[in-house]
């Protein structure tokens, strides 16, 4: 593909915790089917960037457009834009009480309100794509984290997102079950999903990623194709972390 | 007379039993109904105060953390009579039934709310989000993510608080509610004889052991999914 329209602009970004500056002036563009890779020190602010992507954070100042419309604004559906860009967490945050089943479908019944058939079609067909399809019967508790974070990817997609976004969706697993995750995310890039992600999977990164943004205390200090952080970093700070992050 | 006749006959005496079950028979009746509307309004209360005080209102809030500590605070029987014997000076008569079944509904609600409140918190953060990404609203996920999980942690304080409360319709005595135990203290003082209250003992087992029962088999069938 040639041309990539941006599908989320960040512009100028700014959020404050009481008075703690998490944001300070982010400016950041995605086009349609990129990943955007965010790494950097703990409490440098990927979290509430991602959290300010879906709402889950109301920014202090700055806007987000996403596939042109600002989700910033004060007066707007934040329900409708929240189920258009998908969330993936590193704790899996799935519903204990309900099969993998029950988890995709909850949304796509309450939110979406389709009719119990054409949910449960629906959230085979996202079990399927994430390989889980003969586990759709099993809860949470039956399964492990890496196919627990793949029913949460599974839950997300349903509802067909426009953007989904990873907080360091493998930081809580085994490493020998990173790779099956890894994998799905793989798999949704090459069907022309928009992601960011928050990882310390460099190597995936490089692998997979077609920007790298690296922030430090609320700040994008430098950010580029992977090849160009992580071989040829300019920033001091960048190569110091990423020294340390290998190391 | 030998001692155990004259056990048989103070609590166990055939002809009072004879003539006054159809008296316990409707007090428990009576009793059965203030305990189920108790149970029912309290609980449904309870659960609506946790999920308003949920929604994090300061001026909402206030009023309910003072309604539910002075109802934890105050014994049931205080509110009875102030509500039995005051509220006419003001005008406002209520029957017995409807002071008692107000008054333990408004206590269970309190303690109730309490025991929600905690299990809602108890709810990682983590669910929340979850739900919210994906476009639930608050009460959407409330109902369909956090309740489920937070009555879970509640089942077994809940009981305990529902079996201790439900028992004090009892107190519907000093008012006139003609309960069970009003219509065995009755039958009691007129026959003289000790029997209508063993009759009312048996009724009131035969009344909550089964919800004792029923209260360790969901405790049983919640912890057991428990993972
Ligand atoms: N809910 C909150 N209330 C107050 N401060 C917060 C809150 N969430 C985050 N912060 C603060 O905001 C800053 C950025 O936190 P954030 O979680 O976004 O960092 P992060 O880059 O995701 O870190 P990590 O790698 O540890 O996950 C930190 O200083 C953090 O302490
Ligand atoms: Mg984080």
């Amino acid at each position: 593909m040639s041309q990539r329209l941006p599908i989320l602009t960040i512009d100028n970004l700014h959020l404050r915790y009481g008075d703690v500056d998490a944001l300070r002036g982010i400016t950041l563009e995605a086009g349609t089917g990129e990943m955007t890779f965010l790494i950097g020190p703990s409490g440098s602010g990927k979290s509430s960037l991602l959290r300010c992507c879906n709402r889950l954070e109301t920014p202090t100042s700055g806007k987000i457009y996403v596939d042109g419309e600002d989700i910033t604004q004060r007066y707007i559906n934040l329900n409708r834009v929240r189920r258009g860009i998908g969330m993936v967490f590193q704790s899996f945050n799935l519903y204990p009480h309900m099969s993998a089943k029950g988890n995709v479908m909850l949304a796509l019944r309450k939110v979406l309100g389709k009719s119990r058939a054409e949910a449960e079609a629906i959230a085979l067909k996202q079990l399927e794509r994430v390989g889980l399809s003969d586990r759709a019967g099993h809860y949470p508790n039956q399964l492990s984290g890496g196919q627990q974070q793949r029913v949460a990817i599974a839950r997300s997609l349903a509802l067909e997102p426009k953007i989904m976004l990873f907080d360091e969706p493998t930081s809580a697993l085994d490493p020998e079950l990173v790779g099956e995750v890894l994998k799905v995310m793989r798999q949704l890039k090459d069907d022309g999903m928009t992601m960011v992600v928050v990882s310390h999977e460099m190597r995936f990164a490089k692998a997979a990623s077609d920007h790298v943004v690296f922030m430090a205390e609320g700040q994008i200090v430098e950010a580029g194709p992977p090849a160009q952080i992580f071989d040829e970093p300019v920033a001091e700070r960048t190569r110091t972390f990423l020294q340390e992050a290998y190391h | 007379m030998t001692r155990f006749d004259r056990f048989i006959d103070t609590f166990f005496k055939p002809e009072v039993m004879q003539q006054y079950w159809p008296d316990i028979v409707s007090g428990l009746f009576v009793t059965c109904q203030i305990a189920i509307l108790v149970i029912v309004s309290g609980i449904s209360l309870g659960l609506a105060l946790a999920i308003l005080r949920s929604y994090g209102f300061k001026v909402i809030n206030l009023p309910i953390v003072i309604f539910v500590d002075l109802l934890r605070a105050l014994p049931p029987l205080v509110l009875i009579l102030i509500l039995y014997f005051g509220l006419p000076n003001l005008g406002i008569n209520l029957s017995g039934f409807l002071v008692l079944w107000m008054v333990l509904t408004l206590v269970l609600a309190a303690f109730a709310e309490e025991i929600f409140w905690a299990g809602i918190l108890s709810v990682p953060e983590g669910q929340w989000q979850a739900a919210r990404s994906t476009g639930l609203g608050r009460f959407q996920t409330l109902i369909y993510v956090v309740i489920p999980q937070a009555v879970r942690m509640t089942v077994a304080p809940l009981t305990n608080r529902t079996i201790a409360i439900t028992k004090n319709t009892a107190l519907g005595m000093v008012i006139g509610v003609p309960e069970l135990l009003n219509q065995a203290t009755t039958a009691q003082s007129f026959a003289a004889n000790a029997t209508p209250l063993m009759m009312a003992t048996i009724a009131y087992l035969i009344l909550f052991i089964p919800v004792v029962y029923a209260g360790r088999r969901l405790e049983k069938a919640y912890a057991w999914r428990r993972h």
